[in-house]
């Protein structure tokens, strides 16, 4: 495996794979990127934002009753669920509006899953006063329903996708379509860590707030770092955002975990790293979900943040070269897991946090007593009630809860 | 340059013609009736054809191509088919015609370059039209291609800029396709008004012939592109007439283009 790095390459993944019309636009945010990134005042005006209106820095919460529970290593929760709009997405949208406004542009599109990027993204332009355009899966749409309502409040017009498979993919194809056209004045924001570069760097940074916080924030709770951190992984943003701190931190194990549907061998899930095969998807090269015709397959999870066929080209190559850990989370488990954090912490995770976290209690206890594990709390499961509640409760649930 | 391609722009330009490079999508609405389609373009003038092959998320197309490949795949299109059952069949009822694949990189690289240069080039494939593989990331598979002599033929777009846009042309193969419009695939009321000079630039610098394509849907259309270039391409029009009435529809389609493209 080459593991020689050029900008916008993280080995034999990332790269720029784009119709040429969006190719001066790329090169364009890549210049405008560097130069704000030279900028101490441009850093000072994110950090002053994410401060003053996303509430950061989030807190490192103990999870005592899971700790007990699952009787292994100490863990604790990094609560992204308790940032402005109710997940990590708000730090990359925060970032990149304004860097659009810096770049001089009118308006904005996105894609959105789950609809937490959507929700982010609409309220990032309604701070700065930019018109957005959120571009949905139409299935999405149906089983976001909660975060559709918030981004029409906060003035962005959803457009519901119909092609493909309704979802996440089919939206992100749907917006670039659209940039193609509204090039000259428009910025797309994306929302993970995944797309042509510059776009994997720039939320990569944007993202890594998380992990730089936790830094600070265990040396003073148990004044070491974490000896293991775990975090659910779409596209990958939330993920790369607390891991990428530490990559050179030897010491820390680092472990992503990713939708195992239905199951592993059912064909349906969103496991590209555990399954996929390199290819290339929204502009850069990574490991895809595809077929032998290189016909980019249907992702499936319970979680529509999940619910992508590709992965970041940087988590490809991290998991790759094995710094990262890749494990898989069911629908099912995910499920109980929620659950399990609800009756045990009071927290209600997303459901795509609830996929770490049904991974953490076995990690917990191979890390064993007297370590500590950070989970990567990365949004609150509010948006995911009424998918919750139409699958009933698992009867292992049921009867603890009764 | 010599080759298929360069003969077939040179034999339209002998006619006092423009060429016409008709697109149309494989396996849409099934392999064999597609095949129907691309004969029908050749009678209606087509020059060269584009051989679409469909995947599953076109970023470059609008949706009538979007339309098309989903109505392919479902028929069971895929490379390794279009290359075994269609181009076959198209090179046996015109046997003149250059043929040009379009389709995106993932679709490629799943069949691996070299693999496909050389089933293409077999089977009697020009050259091959990748809108998402620009120049940056292009080395490899134009090596493959080279070595097989199958012509990657690049794109321009508007947002190109002039010393770019020189640069593009200067390392085409078979021929350069200026994208007219800053947008996806589809036909257009109307087109930029600089497109001509974009042409003209493109064409005073490119060792090998220069269209235009993205938009153009009607024989005055092509007239006024077919001035500032040595052809147009057509894609939506003709996919959306064959959907509609079938491969004579598509016939009509080219037959009309061909008449604004008469010099
Ligand atoms: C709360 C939450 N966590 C995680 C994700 C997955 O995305 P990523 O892997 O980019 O963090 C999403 C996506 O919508 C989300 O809303």
């Amino acid at each position: 495996m080459d593991t020689k790095t050029a900008p916008g390459r993280f080995g034999r993944y990332g790269g720029r794979y784009v119709p040429e019309t969006l190719v001066p636009a790329h090169q364009e945010l890549e210049l405008a990127y560097a130069e704000a990134q030279k900028d101490p005042s441009f850093g000072e005006q994110v950090a002053q934002v994410l401060r003053e209106f996303v509430g950061r820095e989030t807190p490192l919460t103990p999870a005592r009753r899971l700790t007990t529970l699952w009787g292994g290593a100490e863990v604790w929760l990094k609560r992204e669920d308790l940032a402005h709009t109710g997940a990590h997405k708000i730090n990359n949208t925060i970032g990149q509006v304004l860097l659009a406004k810096r770049m001089g542009k009118k308006r904005i599109i996105a894609e959105t899953g789950a609809g937490q990027h959507g929700v982010a993204t609409a309220t990032a332009c309604a701070l700065f006063g930019l018109p957005c355009e959120v571009y949905m899966g139409a299935l999405d749409v149906e089983r976001q329903s909660l975060n559709v309502f918030r981004m029409k409040a906060l003035g962005a017009t959803v457009h519901a996708v119909e092609s493909g498979s309704r979802t996440l993919k089919d939206a992100m194809n749907e917006a670039m379509r659209v940039w193609v056209a509204q090039i000259h004045d428009t910025h797309y924001v994306i929302g993970s860590a995944a797309g042509p570069h510059p776009y994997p760097t720039i939320v990569r940074d944007f993202q890594s707030v998380i992990g730089k916080e936790v830094r600070t924030q265990s040396l003073v709770a148990f004044g070491q770092l974490p000896d293991a951190i775990i975090a659910c992984i779409g596209g990958g943003s939330n993920a790369i955002g607390i891991l990428h701190p530490f990559i050179g931190d030897k010491n820390v194990r680092l472990v992503g975990v990713e939708a195992g549907g239905h199951g592993l061998d059912s064909g349906q899930h969103g496991a590209s790293l555990t399954l996929g095969t390199e290819g290339v998807l929204h502009g850069s090269r990574s490991l895809v979900l595809q077929d032998e015709h290189g016909q980019i397959m249907e992702a499936h999870s319970i979680s529509a943040g999940l619910d992508y066929p590709g992965v970041g080209p940087e988590l490809a190559y991290l998991a790759k070269t094995g710094r990262v850990e890749v494990r898989t989370a069911t629908d099912d488990e995910a499920l109980k897991a929620f659950y399990e954090v609800c009756r045990n912490e009071g927290i209600l995770p997303a459901l795509e946090s609830s996929h770490a976290f049904a991974r953490a209690g076995e990690l917990a206890r191979e890390l064993g007593k007297g370590k500590y594990l950070v989970i990567n709390c990365s949004g609150r499961g509010d948006k995911d009630v009424a998918t919750i509640a139409a699958r009933g409760v698992p009867p292992a649930i049921r009867l603890e809860g009764a | 340059m010599s080759g298929a391609i360069a003969d077939a722009f040179a034999r339209a330009r002998a006619r006092g013609e423009g060429a016409l490079v008709a697109y149309a999508m494989a396996g849409d609405p099934d392999l064999p009736r597609s095949v129907d389609v691309f004969a029908a373009c050749v009678e209606g003038g087509a020059d060269i054809l584009e051989i679409g092959v469909a995947f599953s998320d076109p970023i470059a197309d609008g949706p009538v191509i979007q339309g098309a490949s989903e109505r392919a795949l479902k028929a069971g299109s895929t490379l390794r088919r279009v290359l075994d059952e269609v181009v076959p069949a198209v090179r046996e009822r015109c046997p003149q015609t250059p043929l040009v694949v379009m389709t995106y990189v993932n679709v490629i690289m799943a069949l691996g370059e070299e693999r496909y240069a050389k089933l293409a080039r077999e089977r009697g494939v020009s050259g091959t039209i990748l809108p998402d593989l620009p120049p940056e990331e292009s080395i490899d598979i134009r090596q493959a291609f080279d070595r097989e002599g199958l012509e990657l033929i690049p794109l321009c777009a508007p947002t190109t800029s002039p010393k770019r846009a020189e640069s593009i042309a200067k390392d085409a193969r078979g021929f350069v396709y200026c994208v007219s419009v800053a947008g996806v695939t589809g036909m257009r009321s109307q087109l930029p008004a600089d497109l001509s000079e974009r042409l003209e630039l493109v064409r005073r610098v490119s060792p090998v012939p220069v269209v235009a394509g993205f938009g153009i849907s009607s024989a005055e259309q092509a007239r006024v592109v077919g001035a500032h270039a040595d052809g147009v391409v057509v894609g939506s029009a003709i996919v959306r007439a064959a959907q509609a009435d079938g491969p004579s529809a598509a016939r009509q389609v080219c037959a009309d283009i061909k008449r604004g493209l008469k010099r």
